[in-house]
């Protein structure tokens, strides 16, 4: 294990929201240079931990901190020059509908640095030949499928070099091929760039490809981890349904409610 | 008293908004190509409305002030009066209201929709304060292109009194222009103004705040698009009387 400190540090994380716990106790690292993947069933989180992890919003109690810094702690300045070493990837893209992809991408480069137009122009152009989408730089976002609209993402998350990019659930709703190039990009992105990678998903298949190290989140706490190998062995019921798939199990598949009998004979009276 | 605390926490969070929104003005300001745009997208955009609403306006002034004017047998008083009455009163209220109904709402929910789909969230992550790239841009167009559009509402809202009072009812063309000039002075002018560019202030700054603070569903951004509309015209028609009470 290497002992360079990890890029994020999560330490006994708590938060709620309108009374209803999301966090109880949580903790997890993540290392320089890795592809950390985060699980878990709908609704454990995942999104508000990306959240928490970028400064949007803040715990209640518990340490997180951001290449050794306190998020909580910092001001709007310094959260802005926090963020722009971080990329994010949305889940629907959240491109900017009035800009072409070839803006897009520039947006955040515009916004933050000051390049010649044909500099901005060639780092625009390579960051979309790297997502295979060079030929669609004149498109709307409007004209493209849900797939391209991710990898537009993905370029204008990493335009700016980030040292992390964290994307969150980039594979829903794409086809098996999407899919494929997302999971791709992701691997090379973190090979060749270096870049660390948080992927919040909740595709065990996909992720089992990609991820160096796996977190397993369930009652707002980190129910396994460990390696892609080590989750898939891992003991406890939750564990076991959320990689089998099973309907029902801990995580219940019919939303809490009174007796089913008594509610149909209240219903006739 | 809950309607009472809410409205006062709410005052409260439109003037905090208010502030945050003049602070990153100041730094909008040096992209002149991004508010001329909102200029256009706010201003450009709603001057047929704005001209016709000026005309129709105008020869209805005609029509009612010199039959009004004729009972008293001052009919030499028509350009004057409809001169006054729409400098002062009509052009910069009529106006705002027509730029919250038609300016007011777009802004709303095209701010709405840019939340709903996290674009907002996505600038804000890209470290671009939202603020001063969306809503800063275009509260400065709004408060830019009201005034304009009061002048432009004024100027054919007189033409429409003399087309239908001079015109068609028969009143003098040299007393009616003669009495307008003696009779309108800077003043005047200065009162349709300072109007317009609060009613352009008031517009602009609730439709982004709805805008901006729009639920992220359908029904959010329809609920901002609809109080829009409805503070708008409230603030609009209350400011009008305190505005008109100071200067009087």
């Amino acid at each position: 294990m290497s002992t360079e400190p990890p890029v994020v540090r999560v330490q006994d994380l708590h938060y709620a929201i309108g009374g209803r716990p999301i966090f109880a106790g949580l903790s997890l690292q993540v290392r320089r240079g890795s592809i950390t993947a985060v699980m878990g069933p709908s609704g454990t989180g995942k999104t508000t931990l990306l959240r928490l992890i970028m400064g949007q919003t803040r715990a209640d109690s518990g340490q997180l901190s951001v290449f050794g810094e306190q998020v909580d702690r910092l001001s709007r300045e310094q959260l802005y020059a926090l963020r722009q070493r971080i990329g994010l990837l949305f889940q629907n893209g959240a491109l900017l509908t009035d800009l072409s992809v070839f803006e897009n991408v520039a947006f955040p480069v515009r916004e933050h640095a000051r390049l010649p137009e044909s500099v901005l122009r060639e780092l625009v152009l390579m960051k979309l030949q790297a997502v295979g989408l060079r030929g669609a730089a004149t498109l709307m976002p409007s004209e493209l499928s849900g797939g391209m609209a991710r990898r537009v993402a993905l370029a204008r998350a990493i335009v700016m070099d980030p040292e992390v990019l964290i994307y969150d659930e980039p594979f829903v709703g794409l086809d098996p091929i999407s899919m494929g190039v997302i999971c791709r990009l992701i691997q090379s992105l973190n090979q060749t760039l270096g870049i660390t990678s948080i992927v919040v998903s909740h595709d065990v298949h996909e992720i089992g490809m990609i991820a160096h190290y796996s977190y397993l989140l369930s009652g707002g706490k980190v129910v396994a981890e460990g390696t892609p190998e080590q989750l898939a062995g891992a003991s406890g019921e939750v564990v076991h349904q959320f990689m089998s798939g099973s309907p029902d199990g801990p995580v219940p598949f019919h939303y809490p409610a009174g007796d089913y009998y008594q509610q149909l004979i209240e219903r006739e009276r | 008293m809950s309607w009472l605390t809410e409205g006062v926490r709410k005052l409260g969070a439109v003037g905090l908004f208010l502030l945050r929104v003049l602070g990153q003005s100041v730094l909008a300001m040096g992209r002149p190509r991004s508010i001329a745009m909102q200029i256009y997208n706010t201003g450009s955009r709603s001057l047929v409305i704005v001209m016709l609403s000026g005309l129709f306006l105008g020869m209805v002034l005609g029509l009612q002030l010199f039959d009004l004017l004729q009972r008293f047998g001052s009919t030499s008083a028509l350009g004057e009066a409809s001169a006054l009455a729409l400098i002062k009163e009509l052009g910069p209220v009529i106006t705002a209201l027509l730029f919250a109904g038609r300016a007011g709402t777009a802004l709303a929910s095209e701010i709405g929709l840019m939340g709903a789909t996290d674009q907002l969230a996505a600038m804000d992550m890209m470290a671009v304060d939202p603020v001063r790239h969306v809503v800063a841009p275009r509260f400065i167009g709004g408060l830019i292109a009201l005034p304009l559009l009061t002048a432009i509402f004024d100027c054919i809202g007189i033409y429409g009194t003399q087309l239908v009072g001079v015109g068609m009812m028969g009143a003098e063309s040299g007393t009616f222009w003669s009495q307008m000039q003696g009779a309108v002075g800077v003043h005047d002018v200065y009162e349709g103004i300072i109007k317009s560019l609060v009613f352009g202030a008031l517009c602009s700054l609730i439709a982004v705040y709805e805008g901006f603070h729009a639920q992220a569903t359908a029904e959010g951004v329809g609920l901002a698009t609809t109080r829009t509309v409805v503070n708008s015209a409230v603030m609009i028609l209350l400011f009008d009387y305190v505005l008109t009470a100071v200067f009087l």
